[in-house]
């Protein structure tokens, strides 16, 4: 067999293109390549993106991993409280008011002789509920519009960041004394129309300022330079580069919500009895506290841990999305 | 003629004033033909090409004037989604700096795709193996595995390539290559330069080469405009220029160039500073640079004189500037 002349450029030509060669491989350029190809060099030669990258940095952030797990538990216990908690939360019997934990009622009994632990597990729905609800319609108006705004400027972007500006200026729990003690139905749908109603001008002004900044890129001058229409724009190349920092203040502000809707139903303008809610129990727990302290704690315990959960979740999200703390 | 602009005005309308970026600019690019724009930051040259692509953001941007023909049509009379079709299809532009002007979330084979998508209606699959072989044509080894890859993956010459993919994917008549090779090493700037060359011989478009680098024109062009404060000065065959130029703008530029017989010396510069375009000097914008002026250049403004059928000069002295 005859020796093949030894070619160094040739073990690297292998991999490019017909005719091309003599000038691919002169460039030394083609050697500085990340991971990614045939001249890879680690086994994770999968390509990546802000959001693959994000994903392997939270995987890694035991922040991320508690409040994740804290806020699945949370989630399933809203969906099925059966599965820990037996009994109807709204079975009361006043012979055991404000008796101590005991076998079935590991949290004892609240003033009104209910399980405690019972109405702790089933107010977890009401909280994730008006939390995950309040922020998806939050989220959603927001961006939209302020993200439309952003994009067109103009007239309509000066009367919207008017509108938002009043909006700011309205205190959140004195909105909510006056808005919701009209409302008669006993649902968390009024709540969650009250926080959206209330919380989506903050949502409208990041969107708005995020699709400016994403507007400059020179990308999107490259994209229009090359044909795209508007909605592709805006579609495509600014919105994946400028929904982090909403999300981001979504996430925390799910926590934020979920404290508001105790705060009403604490002050009595947001759920009522019967509904089961921590605000609602908070509120009744609160005359006997030196009685029955454990009727107080335990709901305004699991508040203060969902609230923390979602909080923490945000921050190890904000801090995955930012590539300038990678 | 493919591309013709006909004294074209844009100013730019800001708080402290009105800046007069494009000033009656005329040139014009024949298929096959690479004209290069020249001049320093702020001469009108971006801005030029912008209000040829239709991609100048209006306001603050306002076109003052003039016409801009393309395949025999006025494109400002045109709709805005007629110049989008033609974006692109008939007309494309290549960026200065590959990175920042590729979408850093989406995949290069997605961005190449897109063009199949919007001006074709392609399926995402067909698109996906255009991009493939757009990628080969350009000459990115091993395209096939490389087109899921995103832009931050590639070297600063791979990514001026796929930018280049980009702008010749329909093939279009007229490609606008804003200093395509400005942001990349020596060494890459003159394999990404042959590849454009290459590849506007092959489909006998029209290039407009905006630069300020003179080395790079000497090698492509066939005609250079020089550009000062939003007008042309000087419109020339390259060969031309080098040999003797006939604009004292155009002469300082050329006597900027570092040269290896001076070695030791002092470089050369061009005294003072371009002028402001909100307060450009009546007369020849030039004159308070020039070491020509004279009093009628502080009064008149200079037209663009014939210094033969193929060249113009904007200065009431070219003749003594042509001649030493």
């Amino acid at each position: 067999m005859p020796e093949q002349p030894f070619e160094p450029g040739r073990a690297i030509a292998g991999t490019g293109a017909g005719g091309a060669m003599d000038l691919a491989t002169t460039e030394a350029e083609t050697l500085e390549r990340t991971p990614g190809g045939p001249l890879g060099t680690g086994p994770a030669a999968k390509p990546r993106s802000l959001w693959s990258d994000a994903w392997r940095d939270l995987r890694r952030n035991p922040v991320f991993i508690i409040s994740a797990l804290v806020i699945l538990f949370l989630v399933v216990i809203s969906l099925w409280p059966s599965l820990i908690a037996s009994g109807s939360p709204l079975k009361c019997d006043l012979s055991k008011a404000q008796e101590g934990s005991q076998p079935g009622a590991p949290f004892g009994y609240d003033g009104q002789g209910c399980n405690v632990y019972t109405r702790t597990v089933y107010g977890a729905r009401t909280s994730v509920t008006v939390g995950v609800c309040a922020t998806l319609g939050v989220a959603l108006l927001g961006s939209v519009l302020g993200g439309l705004a952003g994009f067109f400027g103009g007239g309509w972007d000066a009367i919207l960041s008017r509108i938002t500006d009043i909006f700011f200026a309205i205190p959140v729990v004195l909105g909510g004394l006056v808005l919701l003690s009209v409302v008669t139905s006993n649902t968390v749908w009024p709540v969650i129309g009250f926080m959206v109603l209330l919380g989506w001008p903050q949502i409208c002004r990041i969107a708005r300022g995020s699709v400016i900044t994403a507007k400059q890129n020179d990308y999107v001058q490259a994209a229009r330079a090359l044909g795209a229409s508007n909605s592709r724009i805006l579609l495509r190349h600014i919105a994946p580069n400028a929904v982090a920092p909403v999300i981001v203040v979504a996430t925390i502000a799910l926590g934020t919500y979920i404290a508001l809707e105790a705060t009403l139903s604490y002050l009595g303008v947001g759920l009522k009895p019967p509904s089961v809610s921590w605000g609602i129990d908070i509120s009744a727990a609160s005359p006997y506290i030196r009685n029955a302290p454990h009727a107080l704690l335990w709901p305004s315990g699991a508040l203060a841990l969902t609230v923390l959960a979602f909080i923490m979740l945000g921050d190890a999200v904000r801090d995955a999305l930012d590539p300038k703390l990678r | 003629m493919l591309l013709e602009v006909r004294d074209l005005h844009v100013e730019f309308r800001t708080r402290d004033g009105v800046a007069h970026a494009v000033n009656g600019v005329s040139y014009a690019v024949d298929a096959g033909e690479t004209l290069a724009v020249l001049g320093e930051s702020g001469s009108g040259k971006s801005v030029t090409a912008q209000a040829v692509m239709g991609i100048l953001d209006m306001p603050p941007g306002r076109i003052g004037g003039g016409e801009i023909l393309f395949q025999g049509r006025d494109l400002l009379k045109l709709k805005e989604e007629e110049r989008r079709k033609i974006r692109g299809a008939g007309m494309a532009m290549i960026f200065q700096d590959a990175l920042s002007a590729l979408n850093p979330v989406l995949s290069v084979g997605d961005q190449l795709g897109e063009m199949f998508v919007v001006h074709r209606g392609m399926s995402r699959k067909d698109a996906r193996a255009r991009a493939v072989e757009l990628m080969d044509r350009v000459r990115i080894p091993g395209a096939a595995q490389r087109v899921r890859d995103y832009p931050h993956q590639f070297s600063g010459g791979m990514r001026q390539r796929i930018m280049i993919a980009m702008a010749l994917a329909l093939e279009p008549a007229l490609i606008i290559a804003d200093e395509p090779t400005t942001a990349l090493d020596v060494t890459v700037q003159a394999q990404v330069m042959d590849l454009l060359a290459e590849l506007q011989r092959e489909y006998h478009m029209g290039l407009i080469l905006i630069t300020h680098d003179l080395g790079v024109v000497a090698d492509v062009a066939d005609r250079i405009a020089v550009m000062y404060a939003g007008r042309i000065v000087e419109s020339a065959p390259v060969h031309d220029i080098y040999k003797a130029p006939a604009h004292p703008y155009t002469r300082g530029l050329l006597d900027s160039i570092p040269r290896l017989d001076q070695k030791g010396q002092e470089l050369y510069a061009i005294k003072g500073l371009p002028p402001n375009l909100m307060d450009i000097p009546p007369g020849c914008a030039f004159n308070p640079r020039c070491p020509m002026a004279q009093d009628v250049c502080r009064t008149d403004e200079p037209p663009l004189y014939e210094v033969d059928p193929h060249r113009g000069s904007a200065c009431h002295f070219w003749r003594e500037c042509l001649h030493g």
